[in-house]
């Protein structure tokens, strides 16, 4: 198993007591592509960010089990969490706008990532940046590797982000919501080209959305996730004849363009699910 | 080529502006106070008629824009007028003074700055630490401790308790004329005369005022890089770098710190601009001939001559510092057009 989780639980500590926000999530991960939805505020990016170890500082943290390829995360210093992210595991932000650092070159950006864990000299890792930009078909990379992030559009930020997450080859991408802050043509463009790279070098994917349909036509599995815990687990393609009424909930609550309704329902919670 | 040239000239336009309208500022203050600089000149006791023939010699029995622009005739050829003070051109007591000056604000921002940023970086990275708490309490007492206070325990404490500090002024009285003027810069014109025990001298006594402003300036420093690292650890691009897999240094030093590059910058100049300007409380209790100590001493006398032409220096000191910072932005910052 790549990723596996067991009994996740993360707190934030305040004035008035711990406030927990995902409280026992258990998931695996192998080679495949899982999904996490759910609504805001439900912990996906949380258990995303708890696996790479970036939480806040604030954030208390416990499981059972938090392990990536065996390496426990929840006991691993910062020098072994720098040998995980980047090289094993990559991760992609939402907006690249905020993402990539707007005073560096794109290039020198992606160049970072690859030199950082590969070695070699700068002009090797440059060279080896301009390929990555062409392997995530930027038309032109060698003129965008000397832009800067403001002088691209969201679409070729996020390739980018790609670009540098898969520069040390890693085994296991996580994206936390990759195409929410992209146009809706540009958003099947990038997430087309997730799946060819991560099919094409047998990688392992984690991705977080609000976006039912294109995670049960893009995944292998989903998981929906509701206050701090998963609801339900199952396939992909099945989950929009889910049965859990939370997930039955959510996908009533799509608008449709077949079927227009005059008043889409209200979500109901049930108290008894957290049970 | 053509935009450049033209925001170019907007920019000169818009310096000329600002200096023009100091100009008429400083001038007019200087007529309307209510001393007569002639009676300052010549003293209470003088017969009408001197009075009178002086008035005339100082050009102030004129209407006040003739004055003004008889001024602005003298200043485009770079005269400022004579001191009655010292007797002597301003240009040539500025020249002589600015330099002092300028050594001690140079050194006093340097100093200040590296060890300010750091500092600042440093709390900012362990925010809420006993660290922080320990940096924010040195800064605070930087920050609100009059400077005179400080400047008056330095001299008690260490020239005159303990005697291993010299005492106030640029130099030992053994050197005094002795070092050739080249750039009024001490520790540049003894290096030049090859005179080194000199050059300790100089350094000698610049330590107790560059340690003080520096310590005033440095808090400033790095109370504010404090801030503006805060607010760049909590860019999404921070948690980008770190899941590249980066050390916590690049990720603060070669990622969060080059992104307020640009905001430290304009501390940076207006704190230098600050210590230019002349720190007049330093200069005084340590009688160092800077511009600072002229200014007072001028203004005391009713001498406006200096007083005009010092004030115009600093402005362009204002200007000149504004322009270095507007043109580094740019170095500095690609998202800056």
């Amino acid at each position: 198993m790549l990723v596996e989780i067991k009994n996740l639980r993360i707190g934030f500590e305040s004035r008035t007591g711990l406030t927990e926000a995902v409280r026992g999530v258990s998931l695996t991960l192998g080679t495949e592509k899982l999904g996490i939805v759910g609504e805001s505020g439900s912990g996906k990016s949380l258990t995303a960010r708890a696996l790479m170890k970036l939480l806040p500082k604030q954030a208390r943290i416990a499981a059972d089990t938090l392990a990536f390829d065996g390496i426990d995360i929840l006991t691993a210093d910062e020098r072994r969490m720098r040998q995980i992210r980047g090289r094993r595991a990559g991760f992609i932000l939402q907006d690249p706008k905020y993402s990539l650092n707007p005073v560096k070159t794109i290039g020198s950006q992606v160049a970072e990532a690859w030199r950082t864990h590969k070695g070699g000299s700068r002009r090797e890792a440059m060279e080896a940046a301009i390929a990555l930009l062409e392997q995530v078909k930027i038309r032109d990379p060698r003129a965008v590797a000397t832009s800067y992030p403001h002088e691209v559009s969201g679409g070729m930020g996020q390739r980018v982000m790609i670009a540098m997450m898969l520069a040390p080859d890693p085994e296991l991408l996580i994206a936390d919501e990759p195409t929410s802050a992209l146009d809706a043509t540009v958003q099947a463009e990038i997430l087309r080209l997730i799946e060819e790279l991560v099919s094409e070098r047998g990688m392992g994917l984690l991705l977080i959305s609000h976006d039912l349909p294109l995670v049960s036509h893009f995944c292998d599995r989903v998981a929906v996730m509701y206050a701090g815990r998963v609801m339900e687990e199952l396939k992909a393609s099945e989950l929009l004849s889910a049965r859990h009424p939370y997930t039955k909930g959510l996908i009533d609550c799509m608008p449709s363009l077949s079927h227009p309704r005059a008043r889409l329902p209200v979500l109901t919670r049930d108290p008894e699910w957290l049970a | 080529m053509t935009r450049r040239i033209k925001s170019f000239s907007a920019m000169l336009g818009s310096v000329i502006l600002t200096l023009l309208g100091l100009t008429v500022i400083t001038f007019l203050i200087g007529r309307v106070m209510p001393v007569d600089p002639v009676i300052a000149a010549v003293g209470d006791n003088a017969p009408e008629d001197v009075i009178v023939r002086v008035r005339a010699e100082m050009g102030l029995d004129q209407p006040l824009p003739v004055q003004f622009l008889h001024y602005l005739g003298q200043l485009a050829h770079g005269d400022l007028g004579m001191s009655v003070l010292t007797k002597n051109p301003v240009t040539q007591d500025i020249a002589r003074v600015f330099p002092a000056t300028f050594e001690l604000a140079t050194a006093a921002l340097l100093l200040a700055a590296l060890i300010g940023i750091p500092l600042g970086v440093w709390a900012a990275v362990r925010q809420g630490s006993l660290t922080d708490q320990a940096i924010r309490v040195v800064c605070l007492a930087g920050h609100s401790v009059p400077v005179f206070m400080l400047a008056l325990i330095s001299l008690l404490v260490f020239y005159s308790a303990l005697g291993i500090a010299p005492g106030p002024g640029r130099q030992d009285i053994i050197y005094d004329g002795m070092i050739d003027p080249v750039t009024g810069i001490l520790t540049i014109d003894t290096l030049l005369a090859g005179d080194l025990d000199a050059f300790r001298d100089a350094l000698a006594h610049m330590a107790q005022p560059v340690v003080i402003l520096a310590y005033f300036s440095m808090a400033y420093i790095a109370r504010m890089t404090r801030a503006f690292m805060i607010d760049a650890l909590k860019g999404e691009f921070v948690i980008t770098a770190r899941a590249k897999g980066l050390s916590l240094s690049t990720v603060i030093w070669g990622h969060a710190f080059p992104t307020v590059a640009v905001q430290l910058v304009t501390v940076l100049a207006l704190t230098y601009a600050g210590l230019l300007e002349g720190a007049v409380v330093t200069e005084t209790v340590f009688s160092w001939p800077g511009i600072g100590q002229y200014l007072t001493a001028s203004l005391m006398n009713a001498d406006m001559n200096p007083v005009i032409g010092a004030t115009l220096l600093i402005g362009i000191i204002y200007v000149g510092l504004n322009l270095v910072a507007d043109l580094l932005y740019r170095l500095l910052d690609p998202r800056v057009q």
